[in-house]
This record gives structure tokens, C-alpha cells and sequence, in this order.
């Protein structure tokens, strides 16, 4: 394992401090407990936004802490989800008065340590709703699973709640339009290589040279199969056609395609993915209104990417266009 | 004989070496089917536990499994924080103060820690989690004339039980994404458990 790290038990508090000295003008950052916090945080009025997750998937979420987007971000160990004191003092540090949203991706750990802090702030008096995102359709979604995994609609339900919560909209309407937002969204990702997380050393899991995972969860978990590589167009399809058949989307449907990677894949191969995604999307009769493209939901150093769609509504493409000024996404401010 | 704070100290710091020994081998098992971070993490947090214990002791066994606890919650992350912090969380609140707790107390501590669990992690008895260590043990535990022979043969079953997820295939958590390819692997948090068990044998028996 070769990595830039100083140690192996380092690496979450060594980029914080990075993450401080970078952006020491915009955040608070917070080591006891880590947690990366908006400067001129709580905003008085406005519905605070705050999320959460295992590092190692970067920019989410701490890159989506700023104005029009998430006001605070709580990192956990890597691909370990944070822990119920770090929620906790982040909901009382963005509160201003109109209650906060926990944006939780649908994994065990992170499901569990969010309900935990939500209990330990009910002695706050502080107003929580929780949306949960779980838009992988390579997972079954059934009794025998933990459930669909939060993936791509994660980062599209924080920007757009956050244009809505900046548009002075309450934690109702904020926290109903963030589910709205995860039913219309789709995902699925796939693995040219695993991962290797700095405390293990060793790979994720097995792959080989001339194999891909389809499938694959941000985590390195598998996915549906694995086969023998084949051009970027069937790749495309592999993951497009299942997205598709979830929903369903149908044709003249309005969509925003965020074609992501997931670490170490060159951005030149992404345009690539995208040229076939909007193929396939033509193909099928939707609009491509709103498109995203690059590393912005990543599983460390992993080659690969993952496709999400989401079906649109006037809503939502107001809140998606609405400024944002955070150091992955900035656009109109 | 009776559990004391003595004793119930001294099976937190044998957990914590368990878990510092075994670091490793409970990478190997997450790594099989989960993600590879339950050594990791609970070695992290027992060693948290114990600076915590040594801080501002606590004053009866109760009040040492309720400190752990929360250097767990507060430290582990994962589903193991929650779900350990949990169950010695309801352990400690079940001993509410007892000074000295003889085996009908720990059984009865066991099993509200038990119903913690299940209630966090929504998860049964064949699920392949901690769960299918827990309840064999607790099950002896309950069956035993003294705490001496109780915790041997919760540990047997313990073991048995960890054994026993093995062939299991996953329904929660991480693991259950592998569907029926988490077959074959035995469960880490099953694992973490009997280290539990074991420590307390070798701490808290005559």
C-alpha cells in the first residue's frame, strides 16, 4: 500500500487540519468532536442541513458545507459512520430557530448513530427531521437486506434541500422535498479496481485484471455480478438499464444525470460515460435538463463510477440552479 | 460470589486486551463481508473505555458498564458503537447501582442488554450478527446453579454460537448486501461477542 498519509490511525484528523488551513475563512472546524461547521453558522430563520458519514468518500460531505448547501458536516473514521455526540453538537451549532435535517444515507451504521443522536438532542428542544437516501437499485431492496444503500441522490437531495432551505422554506417543506428528491432518484455504480482503506492496507476485495464489479456500493461491498470488461457503451447500458426499469422513468420525463467517479477515474473517461448516458437517455425519450459530472461521491482511490438519475419537477430544478458556494460546488455565488 | 467494581473493571481492561489481541483476525473476518473496520473500531474504543475508567472511576458495576458505554457510542461509530454501547448501556441501567450483583442480577442485566440490541439493530436470533452469540450464552447463563459454571458454559455456548453464523447467510447490515455470499464467512460482531463472554469468564469466576 502506497498512500500520502503520515499514519494509518492519522488520516481523519490530518486532512481536517487541511481542510482547516484551506478553509479557515468558511468553516469552523472542530476536532473534539470532528465536525466541519459553517463560520457564520446557525443562520438565524433558516432550517439548518447537516449530514454525515464515514471519510473516505470526499468531497462528500464536508466539500458541501457553505451557503446553498449543507451547513454542517460530521466525518467519521474512514468508511466508518461518525458517532451520536458529533450529530448531536452539530444540530445545536446550526440550529437557528427553524429546526434542522439530518440527511442519512441508508447504511446500518450510519442509520443507528443518527437515531442516537437524535435521542440524545430530543433534550435540546431542538426541531429534527431525518431524510434518508437509499437510491441503489443494485441492491434488493427486501426483508433479507439491510435495504438500499445512500449513494449518488445523496449529494442532488443536499443541494437542492439546501436552495430550498436558503429560499426560507420550512423544516416541513425543506425535509418533504428531500424525500421527494430520493423517490425520483435512481443509482448504480461499478469497479474497474477495489479500494484499500489506510488501516487495513489491503484491498477491498479481489478483482481481476481484466474484470469488472457491477454493482458496486461506495464501500467496495459487491455488487449484482462481476464480467469480463467490455467498451464504455455496455458498461453504460449494464447500469443505465436497470436504472430505467427501477423507477421507471418513462419517456418525456425531465431528468438531471450525474454521472460520478469514484476516485481514481480519470475525468476524460467520465465525459466518456456521459456521451453514452445521454445517448441511452435520448434513446429512451428523456430530457437531460441538468447534468453533473466528477469525483464528487468516492470510495478512496477506486477506478470506476456510478450514474444517477433523477426524474425533475420545477421545484426542483430551481433549487438545483439556486446559488451555492461550497469548495466542490459553486455556481451564482 | 458476588461481582463487584473490582472485578467489573477488571473484565473491561481483559475485553480490551481481547480486542487489541484479536485486532487482526476481526479486520480478516470484516473484510470477508463486511468492510473491514470492526477490529479497528472496537480496539479504538475499548482503549477509550479504559482512559475513561481510569479518569473518574465509577463507583459499582453498573456505573462502569454504563462508562464504557458511552466512550463506545461516542468513539466506535460503525453499527458496533451503537449496538455495544446499547447493550452495556441497558446492562448498566438493569444493575441500577447494585454494589455487588449475584447471578440472577447479571442474567437479568444480559438479557435487558440483549433486548437493547435487538431493538437498535431490528435484528433476530439466525440474522448472522451478534445476536446469535448473545442469546446461547445468556440461555446458559440462565441455566446455571452458580456464576461460576454459568460463565463457562456461556462462553461454550458463546463459541458455539459464533461458530454457528458461519453457514448463516447475512440479513443485516453490511454483510446482508452480500446475499447468499456471505455464506461461509464467520460473523465478526458474533466473534467480539464471545470475546465478551470469554473475558468475563476469566475475570468474574471464583
Amino acid at each position: 500500500m502506497k498512500k500520502l498519509i503520515n499514519a494509518p490511525d492519522d488520516v481523519v484528523a490530518d486532512a481536517l487540519h487541511g481542510v482547516e488551513a484551506a478553509h479557515g475563512d468558511r468553516f469552523r472546524v472542530t476536532f473534539d468532536p470532528y465536525c466541519v461547521i459553517r463560520a457564520d453558522a446557525p443562520v438565524t430563520g433558516k432550517v439548518g442541513l447537516i449530514s454525515g458519514g464515514g471519510a473516505g468518500h470526499e468531497p462528500m460531505h464536508g466539500g458541501f458545507v457553505g451557503p446553498g448547501m449543507l451547513d454542517a458536516a460530521c466525518p467519521g473514521e474512514v468508511f466508518t459512520s461518525p458517532t451520536p455526540d458529533q450529530m448531536a453538537y452539530a444540530t445545536k451549532a446550526v440550529d437557528g430557530g427553524a429546526g434542522v435535517i439530518h440527511i442519512v444515507k441508508n447504511y446500518t451504521g450510519d442509520v443507528m448513530n443518527f437515531d442516537m443522536a437524535a435521542e440524545l438532542g430530543k433534550s435540546e428542544d431542538i426541531a429534527v427531521e431525518t431524510v434518508l437516501t437509499n437510491d441503489d437499485v443494485a441492491v434488493e431492496d427486501s426483508l433479507y437486506t439491510a435495504g438500499r444503500r445512500g449513494v449518488g441522490v445523496t449529494v442532488l437531495v443536499e443541494k437542492i434541500c439546501g436552495g430550498a432551505a436558503d429560499d426560507g422554506r420550512d423544516l416541513q417543506q425543506v425535509a418533504e422535498l428531500g424525500r421527494r428528491v430520493n423517490a425520483a432518484g435512481r443509482s448504480m455504480g461499478m469497479a474497474l479496481t477495489p479500494c484499500i482503506t489506510p488501516a487495513s492496507g489491503e484491498p477491498s476485495f479481489e478483482l481481476g485484471d481484466d474484470e469488472v464489479e457491477i454493482g458496486i456500493g461506495i464501500h467496495g461491498e459487491p455488487g449484482r455480478f462481476r464480467e469480463k470488461i467490455g467498451p464504455a457503451s455496455q458498461i453504460a447500458e449494464r447500469l443505465m438499464t436497470p436504472i430505467l426499469e427501477d423507477l421507471p422513468f418513462a419517456s418525456g420525463d425531465r431528468v438531471l444525470a450525474f454521472v460520478n467517479g469514484m476516485g481514481g477515474t480519470p475525468l476524460l473517461e467520465l465525459y466518456i460515460m456521459y456521451a453514452e448516458v445521454a445517448k441511452i437517455a435520448a434513446e429512451h425519450g428523456l430530457t437531460i435538463e441538468r447534468n453533473l459530472i466528477g469525483n464528487y461521491i468516492t470510495s478512496l482511490e477506486m477506478q470506476g463510477c456510478s450514474i444517477t438519475l433523477l426524474r425533475l419537477d420545477d421545484e426542483m430544478v430551481r433549487y438545483w440552479d439556486a446559488p451555492v458556494n461550497t469548495p466542490a460546488l459553486r455556481w451564482g455565488a | 460470589m458476588a461481582i463487584d467494581r473490582d472485578h467489573t473493571v477488571a473484565w473491561m481492561q481483559r475485553f480490551a486486551e481481547e480486542m487489541a489481541e484479536h485486532r487482526q483476525e476481526l479486520v480478516r473476518l470484516d473484510t470477508a463481508i463486511g468492510d473491514g473496520d470492526h477490529g479497528t473500531n472496537m480496539n479504538r474504543g475499548m482503549q477509550k473505555a479504559l482512559e475513561k475508567l481510569d479518569a473518574s472511576p465509577p463507583a459499582d458495576p453498573g456505573a462502569v458498564l454504563k462508562t464504557v458505554a458511552m466512550a463506545l457510542v461516542s468513539s466506535v461509530g460503525g453499527a458496533a458503537g451503537p449496538l455495544y454501547g446499547t447493550l452495556l448501556l441497558q446492562m448498566g441501567t438493569a444493575l441500577a447501582g447494585a454494589p455487588d450483583v449475584d447471578l440472577a442480577q447479571f442474567t437479568a442485566a444480559w438479557r435487558a442488554g440483549l433486548a437493547g440490541v435487538k431493538a437498535r439493530g431490528k435484528a433476530e436470533l439466525g440474522d448472522k450478527t451478534m445476536i446469535d452469540a448473545l442469546t446461547p450464552a445468556i440461555d446458559a447463563l440462565e441455566q446455571a446453579a452458580d456464576l461460576t459454571t454459568g460463565l463457562a458454559a456461556a462462553v461454550d455456548a458463546a463459541e458455539q454460537g459464533m461458530n454457528a453464523t458461519t453457514p448463516l447467510v447475512a440479513r443485516k447490515g453490511r454483510a446482508s448486501y452480500l446475499g447468499d455470499r456471505s455464506a461461509g464467512h464467520q460473523d465478526p460482531g458474533a466473534t467480539s461477542t464471545y470475546y465478551l463472554f470469554k473475558s468475563a469468564a476469566e475475570t468474574l469466576a471464583d
